[in-house]
């Protein structure tokens, strides 16, 4: 079987995300394999080891990308690919990633593709999809079980909470939920193998891409922190004074209602 | 002059040469493999070991037996044992990272670092062939779990003093053990014990001891103030029989295995102190930014701030330290043929080399460590001594690091002690150089450091190293051989040179660092180093002074005093000021960080 995993590398969840310059400040900050393509990187080496084939993982970025990437092998993966824009885009959103990784897949006959459910940096969730659109191949997203028969497949997905039973075929992009396995630590004997496992680096050219068919579709205008949270206030007095008064706050102050 | 790079770097030469930034291995040239084993590693002690410690600390361990097997699993048992038994061969930094990053989980660190290193590396060392076939590929994988038996009730630092005895039987198949060893850790579950006992009560000598063989039974778990999650036990050998092939190494040279792996348990623990340091540091950073008083976070408050910037400091010295020595092991292993990396002496040759830094290591980083640890039940107030906080478990954990591995008092011995011996064997030049800075003294005019970054720190540890030898030097005429029962000048000698180390790796790894990514990125580390520093030399000059004093006496002792002022003399910088501007960033990011 013929399985890709998309991969993004992302903040450590563990890090304290500070702005500076209307950026989001990487000085220092350790970076991880997004935890939801972790999940895929998981499947599909199981995926891989029940029905043979092989896994690549795949990303779009810069040279530091590769750290995650060799983590993926050392996990398992047999090749990756890391698709170096670093040159060639400036602002890229999340057409301009789905568009080139479809591009890299389109010759690939891929069996099975895997994804995170969203990164937790952006949290757009849309690279996947949009990858399986322009492939124009069926997409499951938010799955927590995948179980292959021959070219048939049979996916629980998590629906907010409840669970959905769907069956489709291959080829299909899916997208990994929280709780779909357990992902392995890359052991130490993996890490050694990892160093010998090709690695290839890819630019825009190699996919006969102009920087104008990636360009952005959207537009990022400003980035800020969440509001900090303030502490909770206890209204007194008369109950119904009470009730007014909040009815008055949320109406002027929360602006709710 | 010769280039550098082509001579290995000789132990204890840092005292009367320097040495140049690209000799010097530091923690920002980990390769991307150390840093994934240490993430795995990391990985494993937080998801795997931490959420099971409570079960740990109360003895239950046949979860530390799973635990280990797991780590078997992931390959953290097998880094020093070579692959054609089972092992990984890694270098002895990954190593070295795994020791760290395991020294989070407390005692159970203890258990591992038992296994793998003193239980596992005598056979790895000193194994034959046999040996190392039948026990190596078990021991890496975690199916069988390792023990080291030195210690006797009457013979501690005194290790030679063994009264455990080895005889032949009649029939020559088996040696005979009698005697009773002491706190062995890893004793209530290890398979496989490295037993030293002395044959006809005379020759010191090692052997490879299983928990099944007839007459080896082992006595009650001990109650210990700290690393409760390890075990502890009496090993008790009743008229124990030991086939003759399990004869570990030479009859009678059991001292060699002993003294070599007592050199590598000893930088062990030093890395080791600096990962469990790592760990105390941000538990107490975290708790200081959430604990409120006076209606702001106890670590706003400046003396909160120093004591932070002070810990992570020491901290930075004690990390450029262990692993610039780890980098000397590496140095001299990659010039090994590949026969005589095969050759476990070798191996061992390597590190005894080194035998004085990582008895420095070793005393720096466990007091750095008791440091942090105190520091951090102090900067917790009275939650620091309640059991539900997690520091108070550091800080108990913390004390045996002082005393195991031969004791710091022994360790600071050791130095001057190594020192005086590699002199008479001509293997360093220390008498010829302290002659002639003793000549130098008369003519030398005060030296006035640059203000580029590094200067001033650069010429403090010039002068650190010289006023070490000034000081053994002077020791050393006066006492002759006398010297030895001078133990507090000793001691002083030990610490000057102790301080020495350590400021210089921590001035080559700024230095290296500034060189290549900038000074703007490596603030901190010099910071760091300024602080450090400027603590240690005055500790230095401390330590000379008394020692001059306990040394001459009259006009000889103040013309002595006076030179030692050439020497010391500098404008201290704002050490106040420094530490509150490095504790920015501590606080802020809740961690150690460089």
């Amino acid at each position: 079987m013929n399985i890709y995993v998309l991969l993004k590398r992302t903040f450590d969840t563990e890090e304290k995300i500070t702005i500076s310059g209307g950026k989001i400040n990487e000085d220092g900050a350790e970076f991880i394999i997004n935890p939801y393509d972790e999940y895929a990187v998981e499947e599909a080496i199981q995926v891989r080891d029940a029905h043979g084939g092989e896994v690549t993982v795949i990303t779009v970025g810069g040279e530091d990308a590769e750290k995650q990437l060799r983590t993926a092998l050392a996990m398992g993966a047999d090749k990756a690919v890391l698709v170096n824009i670093e040159d060639d885009v400036e602002n890229g959103d999340q057409f301009t990633t789905s568009k080139i990784i479809s591009e890299y897949l389109k010759d690939k006959n891929a069996d099975l593709i895997i994804g995170g459910n969203v990164a937790i940096d952006g949290g757009s969730g849309q690279v996947a999809p949009r990858v399986a659109e322009l492939l124009n191949i069926p997409y499951v997203t938010t799955i927590t079980k995948l179980e292959i028969d021959g070219t048939n497949v049979k996916i629980v997905r998590d629906v907010e909470g409840d669970s959905e039973v769907i069956e489709t075929t291959l080829p299909l992009l899916v997208t990994a939920q929280q709780g779909l396995n357990e992902p392995r630590y890359p052991s130490l004997p993996g890490i050694m193998k990892a160093k010998k496992k090709p690695l290839d680096e890819l630019e825009l050219d190699d996919l006969d891409l102009e920087e104008d068919d990636v360009a952005a579709k959207t537009k990022t205008i400003e980035i800020f922190l969440p509001a900090q949270k303030e502490a909770g206030r206890i209204l007194n007095g008369d109950l119904s004074d009470q009730v007014k008064e909040l009815v008055q706050l949320l109406h002027t102050e929360a602006k709710v209602v | 002059m010769t280039n550098q790079t082509d001579q290995v770097i000789k132990g204890g030469s840092f005292l009367i040469e320097d040495v140049s930034k690209e000799r010097v291995f530091t923690p920002e040239d980990f390769s991307d493999e150390q840093l994934m084993i240490a993430k795995t590693t990391e990985d494993y002690v937080a998801n795997e070991v931490l959420p099971q410690i409570e079960h740990l600390e109360n003895h239950e361990f046949d979860r530390s037996v799973k635990l280990l097997k797991q780590a078997g699993e992931l390959g953290l048992l097998g880094a020093d044992v070579p692959e054609e038994y089972g092992g990984l061969s890694l270098d002895k930094v990954s190593s070295a990272l795994i020791a760290e990053k395991m020294s989070r989980a407390g005692g159970f660190s203890i258990s591992h670092g038992a296994h793998v290193g003193i239980g596992s590396l005598p056979i790895v060392l000193f194994g034959n062939e046999s040996q190392k076939q039948k026990y190596l590929p078990d021991l890496s994988s975690g199916e069988k779990l390792a023990a080291y038996a030195l210690t006797e009730p009457g013979s501690g630092s005194d290790a030679l003093g063994a009264r455990t005895t080895a005889k032949l039987n009649a029939e020559g198949t088996h040696y005979v053990l009698n005697g009773e060893k002491q706190w062995i850790t890893n004793a209530g579950f290890a398979d496989v014990f490295v037993v030293y006992a002395k044959i006809d009560g005379e020759h010191f000598s090692a052997f490879i001891v299983e928990r099944t063989f007839p007459g080896v039974s082992t006595g009650a778990e001990e109650k210990k103030m700290g690393i409760k999650s390890s075990s502890t036990r009496t090993l008790i050998l009743q008229d124990a029989q030991i086939p003759v092939e399990n004869l570990l190494g030479e009859a009678g040279k059991g001292h060699v295995i002993a003294f070599n792996i007592l050199n590598i348990g000893r930088y062990k623990l030093g890395v080791g102190a600096v990962g469990a340091s790592k760990g105390a540091f941000e538990i107490t950073v975290k708790y200081a930014n959430q604990r409120q008083q006076f209606k702001t976070p106890i670590s706003q408050f400046n003396l909160t701030k120093e004591k932070l910037s002070t810990m992570a400091s020491k901290l930075y010295a004690a990390e450029s330290s262990v692993y610039r020595t780890v980098g000397l092991f590496e140095d001299r292993m990659s010039r090994l043929t590949e026969a005589e990396v095969n050759d476990g002496k070798e191996v061992a040759k390597s590190i005894a080399e080194y035998a004085i830094e990582c008895s420095l290591n070793k005393v720096f980083a466990t007091e750095t460590l008791d440091y942090i640890a105190d520091e951090g039940v102090q900067i917790h107030g009275g939650y620091g001594f309640m059991q539900e906080y997690e520091i108070e478990r550091v800080y108990r954990d913390s004390r045996i690091n002082r005393i195991f591995e031969g004791t710091n008092e022994i360790n600071r011995l050791l130095v001057p002690g190594t020192f005086v011996r590699k002199a008479m064997k001509g293997e360093l030049p220390i008498f010829q150089k302290a002659l002639q800075l003793q000549e130098e003294l008369m003519m030398m005019m005060p030296e006035e450091p640059g203000d580029e970054p590094l200067a001033q720190e650069k010429y403090l540890v010039r002068n650190a190293k010289k006023i070490g030898l000034l000081a053994a030097g002077l020791a050393a005429q006066k006492f002759g051989k006398a010297l030895e029962k001078e133990q507090e000048i000793l001691v002083n000698i030990a610490d000057i040179i102790s301080n020495a180390y350590a400021m210089e790796s921590a001035v080559l790894r700024t230095e290296k660092a500034i060189e290549k990514s900038g000074l703007e990125k490596n603030k901190q580390k010099l910071l760091y180093t300024q602080i450090f520093c400027q603590e240690a030399f005055n500790e230095i000059e401390q330590h000379a002074k008394e020692t001059l004093v306990a040394t001459e006496t009259g006009d000889t002792l103040r013309m002595l005093v006076s030179a030692l002022r050439k020497f010391t003399r500098h404008t201290p910088i704002n050490v106040i000021a420094k530490k509150r501007e490095a504790s920015e960033k501590l606080i802020s990011a809740e961690k150690y960080l460089v």
